[in-house]
């Protein structure tokens, strides 16, 4: 899957997670402009894995702060 | 200069408002005399405790005292010294031998804490290229285990088999696997369905480890903890125990039956780069164990407690961690830290001892009041617990 359809797959399921309404760019943090706490990412993180059937371990989350990093790492994660 | 302490500075904010509403330091407790396992003077009051790990009373028991008192004469305050160098005493080996005793199991090795138990073995077992599957709600002392280690590490939300098999599944084929579960989860007092994690665990060929740090001694027919209990422990690879709750000292052991386990005393560096456990909790720690063992009857007397204070407290309108009660562990869950704290305190003034928990320790931001039974608290006591619980709890709005 490309860069461009994995995007959209993404802005689907962070939807649910994006409580504010916040305007997601690839610049946009989980921390910082989502406010997300950990039970949050665990979950979101779980969505993605489940959705595309990959592993991001914490380890990896650990290197992503923002969107744009998260998608390039599933890009990435689907080999 | 930037100040590395600013990064602390939302907490301090946090402490500095809690105190400055009156109410006193939870977390700076001061016990002045320890009168029995479940009486303490606090503040000049004698005070029930139900807020220790001291789930069988072992802390006071004679034979327990008398063995530490002997191997203080006979061996002296402390050993100075590694357990591979200078820090095996007869005491270490006396220890581990009672230990595999208790479990039935072919090898047991004692850390100087059980934080380091997980710790080193955790760190040790998996390594690069290896994945760890695990609890979102484990032990603080697991999650560091994982972050010393190399491996990739991987959580599941809490008690969910389905999300543990999906991320099984997924771990690419050949890389080494390590569950890692808990027999009781000490927050909230709830217990892991170890018999069906396990079982999947194995059908993806991964190794289990369990830590039964809150029911050993209590839970299982012979208190060999959860596993025992559901059938399973013949199926752990690794289960990490620790001295500090039933045992009733201080120290923590891994029991295993893995043929190659005996290399770990080489390779743990928290086992090999720490000083070994003085003589006396030691000494303290195999007579307990061994006296554990043939603890049946207090084993259904803490349980009686446990069945009475949850269906006390429910009945009186508190929200507990748990429907019916599944450990020695009932949780107590509170509104905010504010009313929390103010519940804690005015718990104190009744004369009785809790814990209160909060983040980043408890699951999902919860505050909780955690009570611990102990198989020494009288019938009686445990009523007037409930009925310190029902006064203090309207004293502070939550009931």
């Amino acid at each position: 899957m490309d860069r461009a359809a994995t995007a959209e797959k993404i802005a689907a399921l962070i939807e649910p997670f994006n409580k504010k309404g916040v305007e997601i760019t690839d610049a946009t943090t989980f921390a910082g402009d989502l406010e997300f706490d950990s039970l949050t990412v665990m979950d979101f993180v779980a969505a993605i894995e489940d959705d595309f059937d990959i592993i991001i371990s914490m380890n990896q989350q650990a290197e992503i702060e923002n969107y744009g990093q998260l998608i390039d790492a599933v890009v990435k994660l689907q080999g | 200069m930037t100040d590395l302490f600013s990064k602390f500075d939302p907490l301090i904010e946090q402490r500095r408002a809690l105190l400055a509403t009156g109410v006193t330091d939870p977390f700076n407790l001061v016990m002045e005399k320890v009168i029995s396992p479940t009486v303490a003077l606090c503040n000049g009051r004698e005070t029930i405790l139900l807020g220790t790990y001291n789930y069988m009373g072992m802390t006071f028991d004679p034979d327990v005292i008398a063995a530490g008192k002997q191997a203080l004469d006979d061996f002296g305050a402390g050993t100075t010294g590694s357990r591979v160098l200078n820090g095996t005493y007869a005491g270490h080996r006396a220890v581990e031998e009672a230990l595999k005793e208790f479990y039935a199991m072919d090898h047991a090795m004692v850390f100087s804490t059980g934080y380091q138990a997980n710790l080193g073995i955790i760190s040790t077992i998996a390594g690069k290229g290896d994945y760890i599957v695990l609890d979102i709600d484990s032990h603080a002392s697991i999650w560091d285990g994982c972050k010393m280690g190399d491996a990739e590490v991987v959580p599941f939300r809490h008690n969910d088999i389905e999300a543990m098999e999906k991320r099984l599944k997924r771990i690419p084929e050949g890389a080494g696997k390590l569950v890692v579960l808990e027999g009781v989860y000490s927050m909230l007092g709830d217990i892991a369905p170890l018999k069906e994690m396990i079982k999947v665990a194995k059908d993806n060929g991964a190794m289990v480890l369990v830590d039964e740090a809150h029911s050993m001694g209590f839970i299982g027919p012979n208190g060999r903890g959860v596993a025992e209990e559901q059938g399973v422990l013949d199926q752990v690879d690794f289960v990490i125990g620790t001295f500090s709750k039933s045992v009733g000292t201080v120290g923590g052991f891994c029991v295993s039956n893995h043929p190659k386990f005996e290399i770990m005393r080489l390779v743990c560096r928290p086992y090999v780069f720490t000083a070994s456990l003085p003589p006396s909790v030691v000494a303290t720690a195999c007579t307990s164990i061994r006296k554990l063992m043939h603890a049946g009857n207090k084993r259904a007397h803490l349980w009686e407690n446990s069945r009475t204070l949850h269906k006390g407290l429910r009945d009186a309108g508190f929200q507990l961690g748990t429907d019916e009660p599944q450990s020695a562990i009932i949780s107590v869950i509170m509104p905010d830290l504010e009313r929390g704290a103010m519940m804690w305190e005015a718990l104190l003034h009744e004369g009785l001892y809790v814990n209160l928990a909060r983040p980043p320790a408890t699951p999902a931001g919860m505050t909780l009041l955690r009570c611990s039974l102990c198989a020494e608290h009288s019938a009686e006591q445990v009523q007037t617990i409930i009925g310190m619980f029902e006064r203090a709890g309207k004293t502070a709005g939550i009931i």
